[in-house]
């Protein structure tokens, strides 16, 4: 059908295609060109929509096949009701949103389950450059300069856990990964200083349902 | 007038006219005995007739879409932009039909046809038709045509209306629904601006309660005013100072009454042109039908339960300057599909132009139409009957 090979998803995609189970629905947000929503049709019978604002890649998700939707992740969620998917996912979005704590308050109020990746800014060569350089960082998964950038949120392993827990959310899976979204043990003992990308998958804390 | 015919145009087309002898009930309650549809079609339908799009078309426009009826007209089809050989619609690879709906006045059976009852024009006697009844007509018109099921039917403003109708009233009879600049029910605002046009008409001296075509006469001033008032709601507040800002015809001020705006020279141009070419009472009837038209009237107004057993998939488009149909509206379309799983793809363009932008050039627009279409091109082609 359309040109993307099989089993070629990023390293990053597959540990996100790998929580999800069979069948489940799922709502994507940022989805780009709809690459994990068409890798998770094909290979997992996973059904759901793809949520988008560039209008670059409407025409790719449409392409393949995704169900996609162009609007706004900073407006919220209104329009999806509660509890209406397995999983929402957000992948390397939170930083580039807004109101992080608001989306993901909105993710798990229509979600059973959230999956969350982001660029770590806890990463040593952030700190590094911040504190020996005195300069924002840039990298390979954060290069922009700091005044021309989408990731206006950055943060940081420790902050992220701090929020979640705030949120009342547990978490249920972490992996922290480097720049070839590859883990080890380094990146297991000290995620937030070795760690690239983390990768979260949690759920409201039982019993305490929260706003 | 075209000196010849551009190469992505269907070229010299010729309206047919098919008549229909099983009664209609209408929504309303009436019957038509019997009516006549005028119809364009463009390109081939191919063996298994799985490449059939059937287009709706809105307020104002009809059954000719795309091509010239000859060499001396001076514009083509309505939606020449966008149906063509090798254009979005692509009339190489679909069976693209339109009908004038029920009720026009551009040959389909309407006010302005004999009462075969009375021998006169039916006038005021002529039911109100609504967007149900259209798409009984249509599917009427698809059955006379051989066509089981629609690759797809598509359409904008009034037309994306209907699509929405055969959603939910056929959904068996279509594979894809095209839903561009539409709403699932009209605002106050919008029925408020549809009645000072029917007042403008109706209390124009010459209107004779509908039996103008008796007097001889046309309620032209009132004609005019309605059609000035809908090209303030198709246009935007951007578009029209881009276009004529406050500039003046003659470059300045001469403290009377004549045209002396540029967008007042427009307004007039454009009402000018639309009277003589359309009939007063199928505008009240188009407008009513607009009022009229709410898919979730059967579910309560709940518009998620109304999509209950739609079955199609879904491509929904709604323009940022369009204040007529604005996309929040066609939101409340998208939600209503996803509440039922449905699949569904929405695209919000950028445009300046307002309502009218369902009708222009928008690069971003015809790419995203044409990726969609690719789908139901591959849909066509799967079920063509020819081996793969």
């Amino acid at each position: 059908m359309t040109s993307d090979t099989n089993n070629t998803l990023r390293p990053d995609l597959a540990i996100i295609a790998d929580w999800i189970r069979p069948t489940s629905r799922v709502l994507d947000l940022g989805c780009g060109d709809g690459t994990l929503m068409a890798y998770l049709a094909r290979e997992k019978n996973v059904s759901g929509y793809g949520i988008e604002i560039d209008d670059q890649y409407i025409a790719p998700c449409i392409r393949a096949g995704v169900n996609v939707i162009q609007m706004d992740l900073d407006k919220g969620l209104a329009e999806f009701d509660d509890n209406s998917f397995d999983y929402v996912v957000l992948s390397l979005t939170l930083q580039a949103t807004r109101y992080p704590d608001k989306l993901l308050a909105e993710m798990m109020r229509v979600g059973t389950e959230g999956i969350v990746t982001f660029p770590n800014f806890g990463h040593w060569s952030a700190r590094i450059q911040l504190a020996l350089l005195g300069k924002m960082p840039v990298s390979r998964t954060l290069p922009n300069e700091w005044y021309d950038t989408p990731n206006i949120h950055l943060c940081t392993i420790k902050d992220f856990e701090r929020l979640c827990r705030d949120l009342r959310f547990t978490i249920l899976e972490r992996h922290a990964v480097d720049h070839a979204h590859k883990t080890s043990l380094g990146l297991r003992l000290l995620p937030n200083l070795l760690g690239e990308i983390a990768l979260y998958r949690f759920r409201r804390t039982s019993g305490g349902k929260g706003t | 007038m075209p000196e010849t015919i551009p190469a992505d145009s269907v070229g010299l087309v010729k309206p047919r006219v098919l008549r229909f002898d099983q009664p209609l009930r209408l929504s309303s309650g009436s019957v038509l005995p019997s009516y006549e549809l005028v119809y364009e079609t463009y390109g081939e339908l191919n063996n298994n007739k799985s490449n059939a799009i059937l287009i709706c078309h809105a307020l104002s426009s009809n059954h000719h879409v795309a091509g010239y009826h000859s060499m001396e007209d001076r514009k083509p089809g309505w939606w020449e932009n966008v149906v063509g050989p090798g254009k979005v619609i692509d009339t190489n690879k679909f069976f693209v039909a339109c009908c004038n709906n029920l009720g026009g006045c551009f040959g389909s059976t309407g006010p302005a046809s004999i009462n075969p009852a009375t021998g006169k024009p039916y006038g005021p006697d002529f039911p109100i038709i609504t967007v149900r009844d259209w798409v009984e007509s249509q599917a009427r018109l698809a059955d006379a045509l051989g066509i089981d099921k629609w690759a797809a039917v598509a359409g904008g403003s009034l037309g994306g209306m209907q699509v929405l109708q055969w959603a939910v009233d056929y959904p068996e009879r279509l594979a894809h629904a095209i839903i561009i600049a539409a709403a699932p029910k009209l605002t106050a605002q919008n029925i408020a601006f549809n009645e000072v046009a029917r007042q403008s008409i109706r209390t124009d001296p010459d209107f004779h309660d509908g039996r103008y075509y008796e007097h001889g006469t046309e309620p032209r001033r009132g004609l005019r005013i309605a059609r000035m008032l809908g090209h303030i709601t198709y246009l935007s507040d951007d578009i029209m100072r881009e276009k004529f800002g406050r500039d003046l015809r003659n470059g300045k001020i001469d403290f009377d009454y004549d045209v002396e705006f540029q967008v007042e020279s427009y307004l007039r141009y454009q009402a000018d042109s639309f009277v003589g070419k359309f009939d007063a009472n199928t505008y009240l009837l188009m407008t009513k039908a607009l009022d009229y038209f709410d898919p979730a009237e059967k579910t309560g107004g709940d518009l998620t339960a109304a999509f209950k057993s739609a079955r199609t998939n879904f491509f929904v488009v709604s323009f940022t300057s369009d204040w007529r149909f604005a996309p929040e509206r066609s939101r409340e379309i998208v939600k209503a599909l996803h509440d039922n799983d449905l699949n569904v793809s929405y695209a919000e363009i950028k445009s300046t132009q307002g309502h009218d932008a369902f009708l222009m050039k928008i690069p971003y627009y015809l790419d995203i139409f044409k990726a969609y279409m690719e789908r139901i091109e591959r849909y066509a082609e799967n079920n063509s009957g020819k081996g793969r």
